[in-house]
C-alpha cells in the first residue's frame, strides 16, 4: 500500500496545496476542452441536442471507478483512507433537485462557471455571484434548518452495502447503464438533429 | 509585452461565436469523460479525496460575513465550519487552490482553442440583461442546493459517483430531474 500518497505522509500540507493548483489545472483544461465553458453546450443536455454533460460525466465515474477498484485490488490503494462523504438521504435529494433547476437557469454548475469566467464568459461572473448569494441565504437558514439537514443520516455507506449485493456486479450494473445511457444519447441526438433540419427546411 | 485584451481573440479562427453554438475544437466527449476520469482518479491516489468546486464560494461568504458581522458566524456552525479555528487563513484551502487551478487551465484550454472572448452565453432571441438575472438566480439555487447536498456536481456527483456513494448517487439522479423538469420552462434563454 503506497496510496494514497498524502495519507502515507509522501508530502505535507504545503505541498498538497501545489498538487490542488496542478490537479486544477488540468481539471479546468479538460472541462474546457470538453465545451464545459459554454453555457449554451452545458444548457442543451436538457433539450437532448448535445448530449456531452452526461456522456463527459458517466465515463469519468465509470473510468474512475474502475480505477480505484482496480488500485485497491492489486494492493496500491488503501481504499479506507480515501474520503468518504456521510449520506444524508433527503437534504442531498432535495439539494441535488434544487441545484439541477439552478444548473437550467443559471447555466452552469459551480466548477463549470469557474471556467466560464477565466474564458471571458460575462454571465458566468452573475452566476458565480448568484452562487454566493444562494450560499448566504443557506448560512443565515442554517440555525433554522439543522435538524432537517442532518436528518436520514444513514452514514458511509455505499450502493453494494444498501443493497446487499457484491460490488464488482454493482460496478457491472453501472458500466452497462452508461453504455444503455450512451446509445440513447446518440440515438436522441440524431433525432433532435433530424427534427431541426427539417424545422429549418 | 502581450496586451490583455489580445489573449481573448488573438485567433483568425472565432471558435466562440454568439447565437448559435459552434462544436469547432471540442473534443471527443468520450475521450473527455476519459480524461476527467483520470483527473479525478489521480486526485483519489494522490491526495485520498475526490474534486470540489463550491467550497471555495463558501469559503469566501463565510470570510465577508465574519468581517461585516462577527456575530453572525459566532453561533453558525456553517460559517464556523469554513472560518476554521483562526490558526490559519481560511483561504489557505486545498479546494481554493484547486479552484484557482482550473481557472488558470480553462483559460490556457480557452486561449489555445481561440475561445477566449468576452460574451455572454445565451440564446439569440434572449436579452442580456434578463441573462444576467437568470444566472445569478440559477447560480443563487446552486449555492442553496450545493450547501444542502453537502457538495456539487464536482464534489456529490462525480466524487460521490465514482466511490458508489448512496447519497452522491441520490444527489446526481435529482439533478438531472430538476433540470430536465425546469428545462421546459427557460427554454427561451437557450433555444
Amino acid at each position: 500500500m503506497t496510496a494514497p500518497l498524502f495519507k502515507f505522509g509522501y508530502f505535507n500540507d504545503e505541498v498538497s496545496l501545489i498538487v490542488a493548483f496542478v490537479i486544477g489545472i488540468f481539471f479546468g483544461l479538460v472541462l474546457e476542452k470538453g465545451g464545459f465553458g459554454s453555457a449554451r453546450m452545458l444548457a442543451a443536455q436538457f433539450y437532448f441536442t448535445d448530449m456531452r454533460v452526461f456522456k463527459v460525466m458517466f465515463t469519468a465515474i465509470v473510468t474512475a471507478m474502475i480505477g480505484l477498484f482496480y488500485f485497491s485490488w492489486v494492493g496500491v490503494l488503501d481504499l479506507s483512507l480515501v474520503y468518504f462523504g456521510e449520506t444524508f438521504l433527503l437534504p442531498q435529494l432535495l439539494g441535488g433537485l434544487i441545484l439541477g433547476v439552478g444548473f437550467v437557469i443559471g447555466g452552469y454548475c459551480p466548477g463549470t462557471s469557474a471556467v466560464a469566467i477565466s474564458t471571458g464568459r460575462i454571465d458566468a461572473i452573475f452566476y458565480a455571484l448568484g452562487g454566493m448569494f444562494g450560499i448566504f441565504v443557506f448560512g443565515e437558514m442554517f440555525p433554522y434548518i439543522t435538524d432537517f439537514f442532518y436528518s436520514t443520516a444513514m452514514g458511509k455507506i455505499n450502493l453494494p452495502e444498501l443493497l446487499d449485493i457484491n460490488y464488482g456486479l454493482i460496478m457491472l450494473v453501472v458500466i452497462l447503464m452508461a453504455i444503455g445511457g450512451f446509445t440513447a444519447a446518440e440515438w436522441a441526438e440524431k433525432l433532435m438533429a433530424n427534427k431541426q433540419s427539417k424545422a429549418r427546411g | 509585452m502581450l496586451k490583455f485584451k489580445e489573449w481573448f481573440s488573438h485567433h483568425h479562427e472565432d471558435n466562440a461565436m454568439e447565437g448559435h453554438i459552434t462544436q469547432k475544437h471540442y473534443t471527443n466527449p468520450y475521450l473527455i469523460g476519459l480524461l476527467l476520469g483520470i483527473v479525478l482518479l489521480s486526485t483519489f491516489l494522490i491526495m485520498g479525496r475526490g474534486l470540489g468546486a463550491s467550497g471555495v464560494l463558501s469559503t469566501a461568504v463565510s470570510v465577508a460575513v465574519d468581517k461585516v458581522a462577527p456575530s453572525q458566524t459566532e453561533n453558525n456552525d456553517f460559517y464556523k465550519g469554513y472560518l476554521g479555528d483562526g490558526t490559519k487563513n481560511p483561504f489557505k484551502d486545498w479546494l481554493t487552490f484547486n479552484i484557482l487551478g482550473a481557472v488558470l487551465g480553462g483559460f490556457i484550454s480557452g486561449a489555445i482553442s481561440g475561445r477566449n472572448k468576452l460574451m455572454v452565453e445565451k440564446g439569440p432571441r434572449f436579452s442580456k440583461g434578463k441573462r444576467f438575472l437568470y444566472a445569478f438566480i440559477g447560480g443563487s439555487l446552486m449555492g442553496f442546493g450545493a450547501k444542502m447536498a453537502r457538495g456539487c456536481t464536482s464534489g456529490q456527483a462525480l466524487t460521490g459517483g465514482a466511490m458508489l456513494s448512496v447519497g452522491g448517487w441520490a444527489f446526481m439522479i435529482m439533478v438531472f430531474v430538476g433540470a430536465y423538469g425546469m428545462a421546459y420552462f427557460v427554454r427561451r434563454q437557450w433555444t
